[in-house]
């Protein structure tokens, strides 16, 4: 932490640039912390690998070349990343109000299957733009209506809204399979069921000379208004008081229930709108191959993003690249495709345990009042 | 049951203790700076001193909770070392803590032999009974023994604490503000019987308060501390309640009480009409409350703590909804919403203001705005948050009410107690101020803060505000409320004009004598 040790403005008599080292100081510590943490857990995973009898140094240079060492990485990266910056939206934003929602693959499965099963009957005739709109809205939907659900039952009847949005993910799931098996399986694909597929001409197209689709951009473009939202608005401000101190909220006189209600919807849209770019530009069809884990790595994303929506983008597109390499550490170390989950494990671990040590750090101590 | 049975009846003796040059640094911070008093055996001995004096500080390192950084501890005059509690309770010093650490699904006979370090893996009750009873013979504290702790009064709840000190074989006493939970008529009865066995040698007491009261009534001596340092000490019948208080205090300028603007016939602004409410385990918790209160009028509530009145600033100020009841205010239905609270100018504030008022790991700046972030100039158009005009506005009242912080940026968690409150406060009274609902709001500040906060209290009431002014603290009543208004188990049990009643008749309704 050498490098943080002199800010211009600790010593400064000036108020205004004070503020300003000081508000850097702090904010330094929500950048050391998680990178520590990345740090810790790499140590860890190290330990694992050298019990496997694998070298990390191989494994570390495998997951940059595979993540991040070639153009092609690099796409394959960021096509994952997209995903990943929409579920992770699903955690940071009721978040914001102090609920952890771990729930946001059920909203992505259900939203890429609203979307595809409302594609069905329009496919013959509407037009691309029509159709892909009409899908991507009712992935909001769905999503929004599921996550919403979850903030309902914890205001209304006070259940716990981490429970309930996990259990909701093994309903969505039960509700994609009875369809795809049932009523709105495509008969002509014989080896996975599926819904019919919405055709390619309909898909969402690349973003040109590359192979990133424009999912991408949508989760970037949403992330930034979020992070207004959060910042810049009343209701962001609202949002935050009920999410640091309940009572406070309420003694304020804030609808806190409304509050919830609405971010919780907020957070599935987003996780819905996820399913919608998965099923129109990558497969085409809502089936089995939704549930690829996406809400769950978004949790760790969100975590490791602190929350903060504009932090999200780039711990997205990291945990991107470590999933990316996967199938590379696979082939060429002889190790199963899981061996990425462990890491990913490891550092969601980590991360948790380092929450605990904001405002512990020597260095961060508050300096007390002036007198 | 070794302990008690090797002690021969009647032996038990009062020792004294000494600290000498007790320092206790944590960190840059000298919480404890070179403190030697001596608590003579037999003695009943007071400390005082302000919030953050060291007094917390100082009897933590007798228990051995803390390891003072230098200095030494004697015990009837031998030097000891007291590296953890058990030490201090192997050596017959004991303590009494503010909040009872009873087992409440317990009966008292339960509680006092779980107590003990030796308890065997299957207990005698019938030889413990007799075993309890014999000591009881020995105290002069009389508690029902069989019934759940829960049943207690609190002012029995006291007595169990100390008579579990007791028989553990204490013979030096340390109580922690040990009548913050008692009507005036408990204390006085605990602190009586207390002084009489240190009057028999049995018993050395030091008693930490802030009671002027306690102290010229009940104890023979008295130490004072502030900010960490020695400043005092005497035989309490050499000094006067003005002289104590200097000591307390120091040079530090306390506003003058404001005065009290003599008001009359001014309009009913706030009434609670029939308010009924449950508690956390969905018992009841208010009764029918009844409660009128004036333009330009402080009604003070008093009461012992946990009689109702948490829940009715809770269902007040929005925390808690009511189970049935009715708020006017100028005779229009009002409910703690942000519309109606604005419209209405309905403010207020409580103790602990982080744990009810602010968000800890917001801004001061931040935490400051909650009243006005939704409106000009802060939210200029609907919805959209803008940050300048909200600093400035920090500033201003940072400024206006001398709150002391590093900087607007600083999350409000920390400030010191008193300059949370002060920036809790500039938030709800430097605007336009109709009814204001006030509960402890001096709890566990220093004496300046607290002069600060009730002069301000006192401003509003003569600007016309109706204050509604919940208080453990009978001397805050006293001080500010031109009605008084007791509240026991959830119900107004008695109502008086100020000028019309006194403590001993407020002390009675307290404790359900009505």
């Amino acid at each position: 932490m050498a490098e943080t040790a002199d800010f211009p403005g600790l010593s400064s008599s000036v108020s205004g640039l004070r503020e300003w080292g000081d508000r850097l100081r702090r904010s330094s510590e929500f950048i050391v912390i998680p990178v520590l943490a990345l740090f810790v857990s790499g140590i860890l995973f190290s330990v694992f690998l050298l019990a496997l009898g694998k070298s990390p140094a191989d494994f570390f240079s495998l997951v940059w070349r595979g993540g991040f060492g070639t153009s092609f990485s690099w796409q394959n990266t960021l096509v994952r990343s997209a995903p990943l910056i929409l579920t992770a939206l699903c955690v940071a934003i009721p978040a914001r109000l102090g609920l952890v929602i771990i729930g946001g693959e059920g909203a992505l499965v259900l939203g890429g299957f609203g979307a595809a099963a409302i594609a069905i009957p329009m496919v013959p005739w509407a037009p691309t733009p029509v159709l892909l709109g009409v899908m991507a809205l009712a992935s909001i939907v769905c999503g929004g209506i599921w996550i919403g659900l979850v903030g309902a039952l914890r205001h209304y009847r006070g259940v716990n809204e981490t429970i309930s949005s996990l259990l909701l993910f093994y309903i969505a799931v039960s509700i994609l399979n009875f369809f795809v098996e049932g009523a709105l399986r495509d008969p002509s694909d014989p080896n996975k069921p599926s819904t019919m597929p919405i055709g390619r001409d309909n898909m969402i197209g690349m973003i040109p000379g590359t192979d990133v689709h424009w999912g991408l951009v949508v989760g970037i473009v949403l992330c930034v208004l979020l992070y207004l939202l959060m910042n810049r608005t009343t209701f962001g401000f609202a949002a935050r008081i009920t999410g640091g101190n309940l009572r406070a909220a309420q003694a304020q006189g804030l609808p806190v229930g409304r509050l919830m209600l609405v971010s919780c919807a907020i957070a599935g849209a987003c996780a819905g709108l996820a399913g919608f770019l998965e099923v129109a530009a990558i497969h085409g069809k809502a089936n089995a191959s939704l549930i690829a884990g996406y809400g769950f790595t978004g949790i760790l994303v969100s975590f490791l993003a602190r929350h903060n929506p504009l932090v999200i983008v780039p711990v997205a597109v990291f945990l991107g690249g470590i999933a990316a390499s996967g199938g590379l550490v696979q082939r060429r170390m002889d190790l199963p495709d899981a061996t990425v989950l462990v890491l990913q494990g490891l550092i969601f671990l980590v991360i948790l345990v380092s929450e605990t040590f904001y405002g512990r750090l020597p260095f961060y101590r508050s300096k007390g009042e002036i007198s | 049951m070794a302990v008690l049975q090797s002690r021969p009846e009647g032996a038990r003796r009062a020792i004294g203790l000494e600290t000498i040059g007790m320092t206790k640094a944590f960190g840059p911070l000298v919480a404890l700076d070179d403190v030697s008093i001596r608590v003579r055996p037999g003695s009943f001995h007071a400390l005082l001193g302000e919030n953050g004096a060291g007094k917390s500080t100082l009897v933590k390192c007798v228990m051995g909770f803390y390891q003072p950084t230098s200095g030494s501890a004697l015990v009837n005059d031998r030097e000891v070392s007291i590296p953890n509690p058990k030490a201090a309770h192997a050596l017959g010093i004991g303590m009494v803590y503010q909040h009872f650490t009873l087992v409440p699904s317990l009966t008292a006979a339960e509680n006092l032999v779980i107590s003990r370090a030796d308890t065997p893996a299957v207990i005698d009750w019938a030889k413990e009974r007799k075993a309890l009873e014999a000591f009881l013979e020995t105290t002069p504290f009389k508690v029902p023994l069989d019934m759940p702790v829960s049943g207690l009064s609190a002012g029995e709840k006291q007595k169990l604490e100390i008579l579990k000190q007791l028989y553990l074989d204490q013979s030096f006493l340390i109580l922690d503000e040990p009548t913050s939970v008692l009507t005036p008529d408990e204390a006085d009865e605990v602190l009586g019987l207390l002084r009489g066995m240190t009057e028999a040698g049995e018993l050395t007491i030091l008693m930490i308060t802030h009671k002027f009261r306690e102290v010229t009534a009940y104890a023979d001596e008295v130490t004072v501390l502030r900010r960490g340092r020695m400043v005092g000490s005497g035989k309490v019948s050499d000094l006067s309640i003005d002289d104590m208080s200097r000591m307390m205090i120091g040079d530090t300028a306390i506003r003058e009480s404001a005065a009290r603007k003599a008001h009359s016939g001014e309009p009913l602004k706030l009434e609670i009409a029939g308010l009924f409410a449950d508690d956390d385990e969905e018992l009841p918790a208010l009764e029918a409350v009844n409660l009128k209160v004036r333009c330009g009028e402080i009604l003070g509530i008093a009461g012992v703590s946990g009689n109702g009145q948490s829940e009715l600033i809770q269902v007040l100020s929005g925390q808690r909804l009511p189970s049935d009841g009715r708020i006017f205010i100028d005779g229009k239905p009002y409910e703690p919403e942000r519309k109606l609270m604005d419209s209405f100018k309905v403010f207020g504030f409580s103790e602990e203001p982080l744990r009810n008022a602010a968000v800890p790991r917001m801004s001061v700046a931040e935490n400051m705005a909650f009243r006005t972030f939704d409106k000009v100039p802060i939210s200029p158009f609907r919805g959209w948050l803008s940050p300048s005009p909200m600093l400035k506005k920090a500033r201003d009242l940072i400024a206006a009410y001398r709150v002391k912080t590093p900087s607007t940026e600083e999350p409000i968690e920390n400030l010191s107690g008193g300059n949370v409150q002060r920036a809790i406060l500039a938030r709800e009274i430097s605007g336009e101020v109709e009814v204001l609902i006030v509960a402890n709001p001096c709890f566990g500040l220093d004496f300046a803060s607290v002069a600060e906060i009730r002069a301000q209290i006192m401003d509003q009431r003569n600007r016309g505000a109706a204050v509604l002014l919940v208080s453990e603290d009978l001397d805050e009543i006293l001080e500010l409320a031109d009605t008084v208004a007791v509240m026991s188990e959830g119900r107004i049990t008695y109502t008086s004009p100020m000028d019309r009643t006194d403590r001993a008749t407020i002390g009675h309704a307290m404790a359900g004598h009505h």
